[in-house]
C-alpha cells in the first residue's frame, strides 16, 4: 500500500515537473543589440530585461487553453480572429489528432497566441525581445557572426516538417531556452511592425522591404541572410493567419 | 515665264508639306496601333502551365481575354545530379518553374499559393509586368495563403519571372524562375517543335559531385563561383533518354532562359546555326547567329531547321561549365542522312604533319645513363608500364595493333623472327612497307626517346606477352645496337 502510494506520488512529482519545465520561465538581462531592421540610425536598440519561457506552447498546453477558453477552439473562433487553417491538424475541438503531443501548437493566429498568452498573464515577445534571445547560440550571447551558428539555421530551412518534432530536441542556448531555431517560426507581438507601420523606419515608405533589392537598404549586416528570412516571413503575414510552421512563447516583464 | 515657274514650285512645296504630313501622320497611326494598353479582352480562360522542357500551346489569332494563372510554390528535396540531393524551392513544382504562354493585351487573373508545409514567404516579380516590383508588392504570401493580383500584358516578348521575396538572391539561387511569353498579335511563326530551356547556377556546400543533400552556399553565391551551371535545374534534365527531339526537315523553336542568379550564358548549340534570334527575348531579329548571348534575368528565342540526323549538343560556349558544370542538354534528331548537307565521315587515315620522313624524339640525359641489373619480373613490370605509355595507342592493349594502320605485336611472326630488328625499329623508327602474319602495314614508326635499359624492359615484356617466344633483351644489346 505504501509502496502504491510512493509510486502515485513519484507519478504525479514527475508529471508536475514536466508541466512546471513545459511552461518554466527563465530571466533575461538587458542588453543592447543592433537588429537587421527596425534600428533607427543602425544604432542599437535597448532590450529591457525580461522573462520568457524556455519552450514554445505545445499541443497539450494549447488544449488546455481550448478547454477553458471554447471561444477559441477550431470550431466556435470567430473569423476575424483566424483564418480557416486554424487548427488544421486537429481532428476536432479537443482532439489534436496523431500528433505528438509535446509537439507545438501550430496553425494558430496571432490573436489566438496573444489570448493564450494573456490567459497565463503574460505577453507576447517583441520583434526586438525575440531577435534579442535568438542571436545566442549554447556559449555566446551574440554569435551572429559564427558561421556554424548561420549554418545550423538555414539548415532548418532545409529540412521538412520540423514542426512535428518534440520541443526541447535543439540546443540549449546561453540563456537556457530551447528552439529559438530549428522548431517552429514564432509569433512575436509587433511582428509587423517592420514592414507596415513604418514608424520605426528612417524611410516612411510602407512597403520598402517586401520586394527586391529594396530588401536590404536598411539592414545593418547584409551577410545575416537567416534573419531576413525571419523578418520577410513576418511581414508575409497577417493577424489572422495561421500557418503549420508557425507557433509561439510567450514572456513576462515581471516574474510571476 | 517667272510667274509660271513660281507656281509649279509653290504647288510642289505644298505637295512635299501634305506628302510629310501624311508620313508623319502614318508613323503615328502605327504607333498608336502598338499601345496595347487598349486592347479589350473578351472572355476568359484558365492558363495552361506546363513543365520544362514543354511549352504550352501556341495562341496564335485568339482575342485577348482575361487569363487565370494558377501556381503553387513548392520546397522540395531533388536531384541535382547522381547521388546529389538539393532542396530546390520552385514554381509549380519544377526547376525552372511552369511556363506561361499569354497573348499581347491578356488579362492575366495571378493566383499565387504557397503550400502550407513551405517554411518560407515567398513572392512573384514578373518580367512582363508593367507595375511596381513586377507583381512583387502585391504577391508577398505566407506559407498556407494565397495571394491574388492581375495585370495586362502590354509588351510582346519572352520573359523570366522569379521570386523577390529577401534575401533575393538565394531564391532564385535556389530556383525560383521561370519564363512568361507574350506572343505578338496574330501569334508567332508556326513552327514543328517548341521547347522550354532555362539555365540556372547552383551554389553547393560540397563540391562538383559531391554525393548527399547539399546545402546552398551563401559565400560562394556571392563570390559568383557556382558549383552547378544547369539547364532546367539539374545536370542531365535533357540527356539519356530525356533529351529534346526532333525529326529531320522540322523546324525548331526554342525558349531559352537564365535564371541566373549571377553568370550570364552564351547559348549555343553544337553543329546547327539559329535561323533567327529574337535578341533578348524583344523584337529585334537576328539572324544566322552561333551563339546568343542571354543575360542573367534575361532570355532568347531562337528557332533553326534541322536538316541532318544526329545529336546536337545545347551547351553554355563558356565552355567548361558545359563539361565540367553540367550546362549541357542534347536534341535528338532522327531521318534520313542528308549527304550534300553534311557527309560523315568519308575516309580514315593517317596523319602525319611532319611528312613520311622518320622523326627523332628530342633526345635527354636519361638515355644515357647505367642500366641497373633486373630480374625478369622486374623487366616486365617495368616494361608493361612503359608500353602503355609509349607504345598502347597504336600497338593497343593486347598488343592487336589496328588493321590497316598498325601491326600486331601479338603473336608476330615478323617481330618473334628477329628481336634485334625490334630494337633497332625502337631506337631508330621504321618506315615503309612491312608484312606482318601475313598483312602488308605501310605506316611510319617515330624513333622512340627511351633509354637503353627502358628498350630492354618494353621488349622483354613485349616478347613475354601475348603468345610471343619470350625473348629476354638486356640493356647491354640495345647498346651495342645504338
Amino acid at each position: 500500500m505504501q509502496k502504491k502510494i510512493l509510486i502515485i506520488f513519484l507519478f504525479l512529482v514527475l508529471i508536475g515537473f514536466v508541466r512546471a519545465q513545459e511552461s518554466k520561465m527563465v530571466p533575461i538581462q538587458e542588453g543592447s543589440f543592433v537588429p537587421l531592421y527596425g534600428a533607427t540610425s543602425k544604432k542599437p536598440v535597448l532590450v529591457k530585461s525580461f522573462f520568457i519561457d524556455v519552450f514554445p506552447v505545445t499541443n497539450t498546453e494549447y488544449l488546455n487553453f481550448v478547454k477553458k477558453h471554447p471561444e477559441f477552439s477550431k470550431s466556435k473562433i470567430k473569423g476575424l480572429f483566424a483564418d480557416k487553417s486554424y487548427l488544421d491538424y486537429w481532428k476536432n475541438d479537443l482532439d489534436f489528432g496523431n500528433v505528438n503531443s509535446k509537439a507545438p501548437i501550430t496553425t494558430v493566429s496571432w490573436f489566438a497566441a496573444k489570448k493564450y498568452c494573456e490567459c497565463q498573464g503574460k505577453r507576447l515577445l517583441t520583434i526586438d525581445e525575440w531577435e534579442y534571445v535568438a542571436m545566442a547560440d549554447e556559449k555566446k550571447r551574440d554569435a551572429r557572426t559564427k558561421k556554424e551558428f548561420n549554418n545550423y539555421i538555414l539548415s532548418w530551412y532545409e529540412k521538412s516538417r520540423t514542426y512535428e518534432n518534440p520541443i526541447g530536441q535543439t540546443f540549449k542556448n546561453y540563456w537556457g531556452i530551447y528552439d529559438m531555431h530549428g522548431l517552429v517560426w514564432e509569433w512575436t507581438s509587433d511582428f509587423n511592425s517592420i514592414f507596415l507601420s513604418g514608424e520605426s523606419r528612417k524611410d516612411k515608405s510602407a512597403d520598402q522591404n517586401l520586394f527586391c533589392g529594396a530588401s536590404s537598404v536598411n539592414a545593418t549586416d547584409l551577410m545575416d541572410y537567416a534573419a531576413f528570412m525571419r523578418y520577410a516571413f513576418r511581414g508575409s503575414l497577417k493577424a489572422q493567419y495561421s500557418t503549420r510552421n508557425l507557433g509561439f512563447r510567450c514572456a513576462s516583464t515581471t516574474k510571476l | 515665264m517667272k510667274k509660271k515657274l513660281q507656281i509649279p514650285i509653290r504647288l510642289k512645296v505644298l505637295f512635299y508639306a501634305i506628302y510629310m504630313s501624311m508620313i508623319l501622320y502614318s508613323c503615328k497611326e502605327k504607333e498608336q496601333s502598338q499601345d496595347y494598353t487598349k486592347i479589350v479582352t473578351e472572355g476568359e480562360m484558365q492558363a495552361e502551365l506546363t513543365k520544362p522542357p514543354m511549352v504550352p500551346k501556341p495562341i496564335g489569332d485568339r482575342v485577348a481575354m482575361k487569363l487565370k494563372v494558377n501556381m503553387e510554390i513548392k520546397e522540395q528535396e531533388g536531384t541535382m545530379a547522381d547521388g546529389v540531393k538539393y532542396t530546390y524551392w520552385t514554381f509549380g513544382g519544377s526547376v525552372p518553374g511552369s511556363f506561361i504562354r499569354t497573348r499581347v493585351g491578356d488579362e492575366v487573373e495571378f493566383h499565387l499559393k504557397n503550400h502550407p508545409d513551405n517554411k518560407l514567404p515567398h513572392n512573384i516579380d514578373l518580367h512582363a509586368v508593367t507595375g511596381p516590383g513586377g507583381g512583387a508588392t502585391s504577391s508577398l504570401v505566407a506559407p498556407g495563403h494565397e495571394k491574388v493580383f492581375s495585370f495586362k500584358v502590354i509588351n510582346p516578348g519572352l520573359y523570366v519571372y522569379h521570386c523577390a521575396t529577401a534575401p533575393v538572391g538565394m531564391h532564385i539561387a535556389n530556383g525560383m524562375y521561370g519564363l512568361i511569353l507574350v506572343e505578338p498579335e496574330g501569334g508567332l511563326p508556326k513552327v514543328d517543335k517548341e521547347y522550354y530551356v532555362m539555365q540556372g547556377d547552383f551554389y553547393t556546400q560540397g563540391e562538383y559531385g559531391a554525393k548527399g543533400l547539399q546545402a546552398f552556399d551563401m559565400n560562394k553565391a556571392i563570390k559568383e563561383t557556382p558549383d552547378y551551371v544547369v539547364f532546367n535545374g539539374k545536370v542531365g534534365s535533357m540527356t539519356n533518354g530525356n533529351e529534346l527531339t526532333a525529326k529531320v526537315g522540322e523546324t525548331v523553336r526554342l525558349f531559352v532562359g537564365n535564371g541566373g542568379p549571377n553568370l550570364v550564358s552564351s547559348f549555343h548549340v553544337i553543329g546547327e546555326i539559329f535561323d533567327h534570334v529574337h535578341v533578348e527575348g524583344g523584337a529585334l531579329m537576328n539572324k544566322n547567329v552561333q551563339t546568343t548571348l542571354i543575360p542573367a534575368g534575361g532570355s532568347a528565342i531562337v528557332d533553326f531547321k534541322v536538316e541532318t540526323p544526329g545529336n546536337f549538343i545545347m551547351v553554355d560556349h563558356s565552355i567548361f561549365r558545359a563539361f565540367n558544370k553540367g550546362a549541357l542538354g542534347i536534341l535528338k534528331v532522327e531521318g534520313e542522312e542528308n549527304k550534300s548537307i553534311y557527309s560523315g565521315t568519308i575516309q580514315e587515315g593517317i596523319y602525319l604533319p611532319e611528312g613520311g620522313t622518320i622523326q627523332k624524339m628530342p633526345e635527354n640525359a636519361t638515355t644515357k645513363t647505367a642500366a641497373p641489373k633486373r630480374t625478369l619480373a622486374e623487366k616486365t613490370t617495368i616494361g608493361k608500364q612503359i608500353f602503355g605509355t609509349t607504345c598502347f595507342a597504336c600497338h593497343q592493349s593486347e598488343g592487336q595493333g589496328i588493321p590497316n594502320s598498325f601491326p600486331p605485336l601479338a603473336k608476330s611472326d615478323y617481330l618473334n623472327a628477329d628481336s634485334k630488328r625490334a630494337i633497332k625499329t625502337i631506337l631508330h623508327g621504321l618506315t615503309g612497307e612491312v608484312t606482318v602474319n601475313g598483312k602488308k602495314f605501310n605506316s611510319v614508326m617515330p624513333s622512340q626517346n627511351l633509354s637503353d635499359d627502358e628498350i630492354a624492359n618494353v621488349l622483354t615484356y613485349i616478347y613475354s606477352s601475348w603468345g610471343n617466344n619470350k625473348t629476354e633483351i638486356t640493356p647491354e644489346m640495345v647498346k651495342a645496337l645504338r
